[in-house]
C-alpha cells in the first residue's frame, strides 16, 4: 500500500486491531483465576490511588458549579433552594462522570500505556508469551476490568465530594444555605441521574483502560515510541470520553 | 527436533530472511551466528512462533507451530526457556521475583520449595545473594544472568540463548559459557545460541549455522568450521578473532 492510503486507512486498521486485541482478551476471561490477583493489585492502583486526586476535582467542581449557578440566576423571583435543584443534577448527570473521567486518562491511561509500552519495547512482553502465558489475559484484562469496575466506584465518590463541596461553597459565600441547598436538591432529585452517571462512568472506565492498554500493547520503536504512545493514550482517552459522552445523552436523554 | 524449512519474511517489503532452513538436533548445541542485523533475533523469534513467517514452516518434534491453535502453542512453547537479548527482566519485580514467576504461574509448589528452587538457579549463574536486588539497580552482566537463571527455572526441555555473552567481561563470558556446556551436557538441554560471539561458538557449539544476506549461507559442524574455504564465513570468523585477541591483550582498557 502507499503511505497515503495507509494513512487514510490507519484509523480503521486500528479499530479492527482493537477489536481483535478485546476480543481475545475477552477469550481470555475463562483463565480469570490466574489473573485475580493482578487485577486485585491494577483496582488498587487505578482506583484506590486515584481517590485523592478525583475527590479533589470533584470538591472544586461541586463549589464552582455552586457559586456560578447562584451567580446566574440571582434574582429576587427565584428562591435560592433553587441552586441546589440545579448542582446536584449537574454533577451527578455529567461532571463528577466527566472530570472523573479525565482526571484518569491523564492519571491511569498515560501510565497504563506507559507501562505496556514499556514492556513491549524492553521485550517483556515477548518474555511472558515465550513462557507460554497469555500476555493479553496477563497484562490487558485485570486493567480493564479494574477500569470498569473502579471508575464507577470513583464516580460515586466523586458526586459525595461534589456535593460537599457545593455545600461548603454555599455556606462560606453566603449565596444559599445548606439546609436550603439540600432542601432544593431533594426536592427535585431524579433518580436517573445517578443510574446515568453510573452508565458513563462505567464505559469512560472501559474506553481509558482499553485504548490505552491497545496504544501501550502495540508501541513501536524505543523510549521514544512508549513517550508518544503515552501522550497518545491520555489524548485519545479525553477524545473518546467527550465523543461518547455525546453519544450517550442523545441515546439515553 | 526443531526443523525451520524454507522460511522467508519481510517487514514493510524489506526481507529480512529468505529461504532459511535449519535442522536442530536434539541433545545438540547449535549455533546461529551472523553480523549484526542480519535477523538472528528474528529467526530465533520464528522458532517460538513469536512472529509466524511469511512463508516456510517451523516444526517442533513434528508439529508445524503456525497452524496449530494459540493454545496448542503455548503449550509448545512451555518446554522452551529463553533468554532475550535484554535480559527482558519484569521490572516490576525484584530479581528473586523474576526467578520464581515461572515456578509461581506453571507450578503448584510451596513458597518454601520455590524459594529452594530459585537459589539453586542463582546459585548456577553465580548470584546467589542479588535476589532482593530491584532489577534496575543490576549490572547488563548481571541482568543477563538473572534472565539466565528465570529461563532455566522451570528446566526445559529446549533453551534459545539470544547474545548471553555480549557485552559481558570475558571472565563473565567464560562462566556463562561454561554454563550453557554444563546445561546442555548433563540436562540433556538442546540449546540455540544466537551470537555473534565466535569465542563462545568455538567453546560451546556443536553446530554451526551462519547466516548472510538474509540467507542461511552456511551450516555444519564446529570442527567444518574451521576447514571452511567460504571466504564470506572465513572473513567473519576472521574479524571475530580480531575482536577476541583485543579483548585478551593486556593492555588493553
Ligand atoms: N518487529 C520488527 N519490525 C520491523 N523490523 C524488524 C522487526 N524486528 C526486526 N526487524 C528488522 O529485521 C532486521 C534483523 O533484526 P534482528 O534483530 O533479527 O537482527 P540480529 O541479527 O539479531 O542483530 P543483532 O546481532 O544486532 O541483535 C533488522 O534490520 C531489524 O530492523
Ligand atoms: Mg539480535
Amino acid at each position: 500500500m502507499s503511505p497515503g492510503v495507509l494513512r487514510v486507512a490507519q484509523p480503521f486498521l486500528n479499530i479492527g486491531r482493537f477489536t481483535i486485541l478485546m476480543s481475545s482478551a475477552f477469550m481470555s476471561l475463562r483463565e480469570l483465576k490466574t489473573y485475580r490477583q493482578n487485577t486485585l493489585i491494577q483496582m488498587v492502583r487505578i482506583g484506590i490511588e486515584s481517590i485523592p486526586i478525583v475527590a479533589l476535582a470533584a470538591a472544586f467542581s461541586g463549589a464552582v458549579t455552586t457559586v456560578q449557578t447562584a451567580y446566574q440566576l440571582v434574582s429576587p423571583l427565584i428562591p435560592p433552594k433553587i441552586i441546589g435543584a440545579v448542582v446536584v443534577p449537574s454533577l451527578t448527570m455529567e461532571l463528577a462522570a466527566v472530570v472523573t473521567g479525565f482526571i484518569l486518562s491523564g492519571r491511569v491511561g498515560a501510565r497504563i500505556a506507559a507501562e505496556l509500552g514499556t514492556m513491549r519495547v524492553t521485550e517483556q512482553i515477548d518474555a511472558l508469551e515465550a513462557m507460554g502465558l497469555n500476555s493479553i489475559g496477563y497484562l490487558i484484562v485485570p486493567r480493564v476490568l479494574a477500569g470498569i469496575l473502579m471508575v464507577p466506584v470513583l464516580y460515586v465518590a466523586a458526586c459525595v465530594i461534589g456535593v460537599f463541596g457545593g455545600l461548603a461553597a454555599a455556606e462560606l459565600t453566603g449565596v444559599v444555605s445548606s439546609a436550603e441547598f439540600i432542601l432544593g436538591a431533594r426536592e427535585h432529585f431524579d433518580t436517573f441521574g445517578p443510574y446515568f452517571g453510573l452508565i458513563k462512568s462505567f464505559v469512560f472506565g472501559f474506553l481509558i483502560t482499553a485504548v490505552s492498554c491497545h496504544i501501550g500493547y502495540f508501541t513501536e520503536g524505543g523510549a521514544d515510541g512508549v513517550g508518544r504512545s503515552t501522550t497518545r493514550a491520555a489524548v485519545m482517552s479525553c477524545v473518546l470520553i467527550l465523543v461518547a459522552d455525546l453519544i450517550l445523552a442523545v441515546l439515553l436523554l | 527436533m526443531i526443523r525451520v524449512e524454507n522460511v522467508y519474511k519481510s517487514f514493510a517489503g524489506r526481507p529480512v530472511l529468505q529461504d532459511v532452513s535449519l535442522k536442530i538436533r536434539e541433545g545438540s548445541t547449535q549455533a546461529i551466528i551472523g553480523r549484526s542485523g542480519s535477523g538472528k533475533s528474528v529467526l530465533m523469534k520464528h522458532i517460538i512462533g513469536l512472529l509466524r513467517p511469511d512463508r516456510g514452516r517451523i516444526l517442533v518434534n513434528h508439529t508445524d507451530i503456525s497452524k496449530i491453535s494459540y493454545n496448542e502453542l503455548r503449550k509448545i512453547r512451555r518446554q522452551f526457556g529463553v533468554l532475550f537479548q535484554g535480559g527482558a527482566l519484569f521490572d516490576s519485580m525484584d530479581s528473586f521475583e523474576n526467578v520464581a514467576f515461572p515456578l509461581r504461574t506453571f507450578t503448584a509448589k510451596t513458597d518454601q520449595e520455590i524459594r529452594q528452587e530459585v537459589q539453586t538457579c542463582l546459585d548456577l549463574v553465580q548470584l546467589s545473594n542479588v535476589g532482593s536486588k530491584s532489577t534496575s539497580a543490576l549490572s547488563g552482566g548481571m541482568r543477563k544472568r538473572i534472565a539466565l537463571a528465570r529461563a532455566i527455572a522451570l528446566r526445559p526441555h529446549y533453551i534459545i540463548y539470544d547474545e548471553p555473552t555480549s557485552g559481558l567481561d570475558p571472565e563473565t563470558s567464560n562462566t556463562i559459557n561454561e554454563l550453557i556446556k554444563n546445561l546442555s551436557h548433563h540436562l540433556e538441554i538442546t540449546s540455540i545460541v544466537v551470537t555473534h560471539d565466535m569465542h563462545s561458538v568455538l567453546q560451546i557449539a556443536d553446530h554451526v549455522a551462519f547466516i548472510h544476506d538474509t540467507r542461511m549461507h552456511w551450516t555444519g559442524t564446529t570442527e567444518e568450521l574451521h576447514q571452511s574455504t567460504d571466504t564470506v564465513l572465513r572473513s567473519f570468523v576472521k574479524a571475530n578473532e580480531y575482536v577476541i585477541e583485543a579483548h585478551h591483550s593486556p593492555n588493553s582498557p
